[in-house]
């Protein structure tokens, strides 16, 4: 064990906390939406406080061992690819939290009912998108570049049913008018999970490039339309 | 006689105000500094900046060059190393020394390591076959000596070498090792060796470095101190220097945009 060993170990944890952590926002942000738990949402908010300092920590850590140390190969990928993960872990515990704020300043009047969430496939849609983090999270921590490729199959899932969200909202708003704003909260809502998956897939792109050296960037997405062909 | 050896506990090692010449040569110009205990701090910057004879001042080994003279103080805790009543002798053995060519005796590899308390007059076998796998194993190469420690040191690899001068300096329990350019000589994965091993005296020692190597600074010291041209331009914890030095002519040395 030398320093730089030492150095790498330790970010090794950092990004993995900062990993637990934001998985565990969207659970929460997941079960708040369902009968819109307040309580629920300032623990999202809670730890999203954690997670901007980590954000800051590992950033720096970053820095650090690419001054100090100059690592190469391996190392050096692992580095990069902490250095990309941070800011994509940061952006889906902004999801959360965003949606944990719908929650808390009452944007949202009353939980949705469960034929809207059906009809949305809201379950089914949040699941995809936790299951992709997860995924995603799993593949980094154990270097298992198969299991990053199950996140850029599910993401066609997660964009199939996001597809159908803006024909399904606006019948329901033109069903019920007085709802339009609670439904423009739900797609905006939606919108968030969807972004998650993107997060979640450069998470996954990410791995394969630490551990197989490979940039499929932008090649994903003609990957995914060959799957759906 | 000034007791250094209890004192040293303590130690803080600390340049005050200290210049130093060769003849006409103003090497230093006005140091201040202090080292902390248990660290590893490096002494970095171009040739002829006057790190090595920071460094030699701190055991008194530019004693034997005439023409050096010095001013100010270099205390060990408190002590000024240059009062009359100071043991020279004491000190070189409460502040060790490893230099950039490995320098063993012409003598065994067993011998080379006990010499330090034999001439202290320790005889006893069994306290100086204790102390001689004690310190070859703290310096990493007893696994690879420890069948043969009647063998000249002088068959050994350059790395090999160098270790068994660091074990040599161990022996007599320093407190405070000196190190200038120890890997210079070495080829890499030598210079690996003696890294790791600085990683893991650190616990016990206090490690001062001179290397001309800035990567090596980054990778083995807590702090560093930036030389050049006789004066301390700065002097901070190694991943400041690295990532945010405050002097632009720090800036530029790292940054290869020297000269």
């Amino acid at each position: 064990m030398n320093n730089q060993a030492l150095a790498i170990q330790s970010l090794r944890y950092e990004i993995t906390e900062m990993m637990q952590m934001v998985l565990t926002q969207l659970n929460k942000a997941h079960d708040a939406l369902l009968t819109m738990d307040k309580e629920l949402a300032n623990e999202i908010i809670s730890i999203e406080k954690k997670v901007n300092a980590m954000d800051i920590n590992i950033d720096k850590a970053c820095e650090n061992i690419l001054a100090l140390y100059n690592p190469l190969a391996m190392d050096l990928r692992f580095v990069l690819a902490v250095l990309s993960i941070n800011k994509e872990l940061e952006r889906i515990g902004d999801n959360a939290e965003g949606i944990a704020k719908y929650i808390l300043n009452g944007d949202i009047t009353s939980p949705f009912s469960n034929e809207v969430l059906l009809e949305i496939e809201f379950k089914s849609m949040f699941e995809t998108g936790i299951s992709m983090v997860d995924d995603a999270i799993y593949s980094f921590v154990n270097e298992d570049t198969k299991i990053a490729k199950w996140v850029f199959g599910k993401d066609i899932t997660l964009n199939q049913i996001n597809e159908k969200c803006p024909k399904v909202l606006t019948k329901l708003i033109q069903e019920d008018p007085s709802q339009t704003s609670k439904y423009l909260y739900l797609f905006s809502i939606i919108k968030k999970l969807e972004r998650v998956g993107d997060m979640a897939k450069n998470i996954a792109e990410e791995t394969i490039f630490f551990v197989d050296a490979k940039i499929i960037r932008h090649k994903v997405d003609k990957y995914n339309e060959k799957k759906k062909g | 006689m000034v007791e250094i050896k209890e004192e040293i506990d303590k130690h803080i090692l600390e340049a005050i105000n200290v210049h130093a010449y060769y003849g006409d040569k103003h090497a230093l110009d006005d140091i201040n500094l202090k080292i902390i205990k248990n660290t590893v701090t490096a002494f970095i910057g171009p040739s002829g900046c006057g790190k090595s004879t920071l460094l030699r001042m701190f055991n008194r080994m530019n004693d034997y060059i005439d023409l050096f003279k010095k001013q100010g103080s270099i205390l060990i805790n408190e002590k000024d190393i240059y009062d009359p009543g100071v043991s020279v002798e004491d000190l070189r053995k409460n502040i060790g020394m490893v230099f950039q060519k490995p320098n063993p005796f012409p003598k065994s590899i067993y011998d080379n390591v006990a010499y330090g308390l034999v001439i202290q007059g320790i005889k006893k076998k069994s306290i100086l076959d204790e102390a001689v796998e004690k310190s070859l194993k703290q310096a990493a190469i007893w696994d690879e000596v420890k069948d043969d420690l009647k063998k000249s040191a002088l068959a050994l690899s350059g790395g090999q070498q160098q270790r068994v001068c660091i074990a040599r300096t161990l022996a007599v329990e320093p407190k405070i090792i000196l190190m200038d350019e120890p890997a210079s000589a070495l080829d890499p994965i030598s210079t690996n060796k003696i890294e790791d091993l600085i990683f893991k005296l650190k616990d016990k020692y206090t490690i001062v470095i001179v290397t001309h190597n800035m990567q090596q600074a980054g990778r083995v010291s807590d702090k560093t101190a930036f030389f050049y041209l006789g004066k301390l331009i700065e002097f901070k914890k190694t991943k400041t220097i690295f990532t945010n030095p405050s002097e632009e002519l720090t800036e530029r040395y790292i940054t290869g945009r020297f000269g």
